[in-house]
């Protein structure tokens, strides 16, 4: 899921500073899971905004911000709290805020920061596993993806700052390369850091992603 | 051109390097006074690039200017600032002006430096980058274009004699001399018995080993290198006897000094980074001068 957290009050209520009636959008999905656009955060926010002297003409919070035709349908529903507003505050990934932003004229304000694509430890707490780069190296490195968890994505092995497994970059993290090496140990095929690894081809992650499957 | 330290090193000569720090900005008189008064002394200067992630001048530019002063540069280029154009195209530049030897680096990451919210690039590792050079070394580049007027560097990489685990460092010092790493220029050595297991270890390489020396300035400093810089870690024991002296400074020469005779045995040459102390290096190196 997409890992997001929310701006400062003080940097939303900047970038709201002209609006005075607004409208908020949560996401029930990930923005919900991370605590930062679910409903109880919807609700915080709407405290603060009118603390801060703004009106709230109201809120939604949408079943997957970023499913761009349910945003809009969603928004319909709403139409007279929308237009009423002089701004939309998205709580919602950059993916959500585009959904809505996307199908109105409106002035939107992004409230969130997206992060990564992370796992859930447990509640509250997420990792960056996997960086979509677009070509899987996972099979060959004991499934411990180094493009993401070696802070220099390095593909042949630890840099020299690898200091007893650790990494140069963060003492408490465990290298990438040392992970690997321990992993493919434990299933016989360490000889798999014999083999070269050729440069990546990043014209796989260009961007803007774009895909469309083709029946 | 050919490299000197290349053909001093495949005769079997002992050489000695040292490391100059680049200046940051465009006024190269002290960089070039240091390095004048090493030239007599080493073999090759190292030319270090954009050290510790803290932007300075270019390394090829001067590394060029090591080369208009008839001194011999090894230019470091590092994979954390340039994608594989830039790399490729600043080889191609440091050929052309003359740089003979080239040592290969992955670079110090970006958060330990002084432009910590700049984009790491890293587009390349240090062994894809060893690959690139003998491509270039064999008229391609690496989108296996033919290039026209061919670079003869001498190509080294880096190595780390006591990190662990050793097995998976040495996977990839395998890689470095299958992808054309002639020498290894190492981290700085502080146990000599570590340094002759390296040496043995790589010995089936065929690759030349100089050892690297560091000069601790103060305990302060080593504790310092100890905590912030990259695969550097000073024994306890080193620290309380420069803590324990009066004059640290002589101390600290004196133990560069000692790794140096204890190190020599075990290696073909020796690296020393003074850390801004350029000016000791012919006190380090009085027991072990370069075969001339």
């Amino acid at each position: 899921m997409i890992v997001s957290k929310q701006k400062t009050l003080e940097e939303i209520l900047g970038a709201l500073e002209e609006s005075s009636s607004i409208f908020i959008i949560g996401c029930a999905k990930c923005a919900t899971v991370c605590k930062a656009g679910g409903e109880e955060e919807v609700w915080q926010m709407q405290e603060a905004l009118t603390a801060a002297g703004k009106v709230v003409t109201g809120s939604v919070i949408i079943d997957e911000a970023c499913h761009m035709l349910r945003s809009g349908r969603e928004l319909r529903a709403k139409k007279e709290m929308v237009e009423e507003a002089d701004a939309l505050l998205v709580l919602a990934c950059g993916a959500g805020v585009q959904s809505i932003s996307g199908g109105t004229p409106k002035k939107t304000v992004a409230g969130l920061n997206s992060l990564f694509l992370g796992n859930i430890r447990r509640f509250g707490q997420f990792e960056q596993k996997c960086s979509l780069c677009g070509d899987c190296v996972l099979t060959e490195t004991g499934c411990i993806c180094p493009v993401t968890v070696c802070p220099k994505g390095l593909l042949n092995g630890p840099c020299g700052g690898m200091d007893n497994g650790h990494c140069e970059t963060d003492g408490q993290a465990e290298c990438a390369w040392y992970q690997i090496y321990e992993r493919l140990k434990a299933q016989g095929t360490v000889a798999k850091l014999k083999k070269t690894v050729p440069e990546k081809d990043f014209s796989k992650m260009l961007k803007p992603g774009n895909l469309k499957i083709e029946k | 051109m050919t490299s000197r330290l290349q053909e001093k090193l495949d005769a079997g000569r002992f050489v000695l390097t040292a490391e100059v720090c680049p200046p940051k900005g465009s006024d190269c008189t002290e960089f070039l006074e240091k390095s004048r008064q090493l030239a007599g002394v080493v073999d090759a200067i190292n030319v270090t690039d954009n050290q510790g992630a803290t932007m300075r001048i270019s390394p090829l530019a001067a590394a060029a200017l090591l080369v208009r002063e008839g001194i011999e540069p090894i230019f470091q280029i590092t994979c954390r600032d340039r994608n594989r154009l830039a790399l490729q195209s600043d080889l191609l530049g440091a050929a052309a002006l003359g740089i003979d030897n080239v040592l290969a680096l992955t670079g110090d990451h970006i958060s330990f430096g002084d432009h910590r919210s700049g984009k790491p690039v890293f587009d390349l590792d240090s062994v894809q980058l060893l690959q690139a050079i003998k491509g270039l070394r064999g008229g391609k580049d690496l989108a296996g274009k033919t290039i026209n007027g061919v670079p003869a560097f001498y190509v080294g990489a880096a190595a780390a004699p006591e990190a662990e685990p050793f097995p998976l460092v040495f996977y990839k010092l395998e890689k470095k001399a299958a992808a054309g790493a002639r020498f290894f220029q190492t981290q700085a050595v502080f146990d000599p018995e570590r340094l002759r297991l390296f040496s043995e270890a790589v010995r089936p390489l065929q690759v030349k080993v100089i050892a690297g020396i560091l000069l601790l300035k103060s305990a302060g400093m080593a504790r310092f290198v100890t905590n912030n810089i990259p695969g550097l870690k000073v024994p306890l024991t080193l620290i309380e006897e420069l803590e324990a002296a009066a004059d640290p400074l002589t101390v600290g020469v004196a133990i560069a000094r000692r790794l140096a005779v204890a190190c020599k045995p075990y290696c073909d040459g020796l690296h020393i980074m003074a850390m801004g102390r350029e000016d000791l290096i012919p006190e380090i190196l009085k027991a072990v001068r370069s075969d001339k």
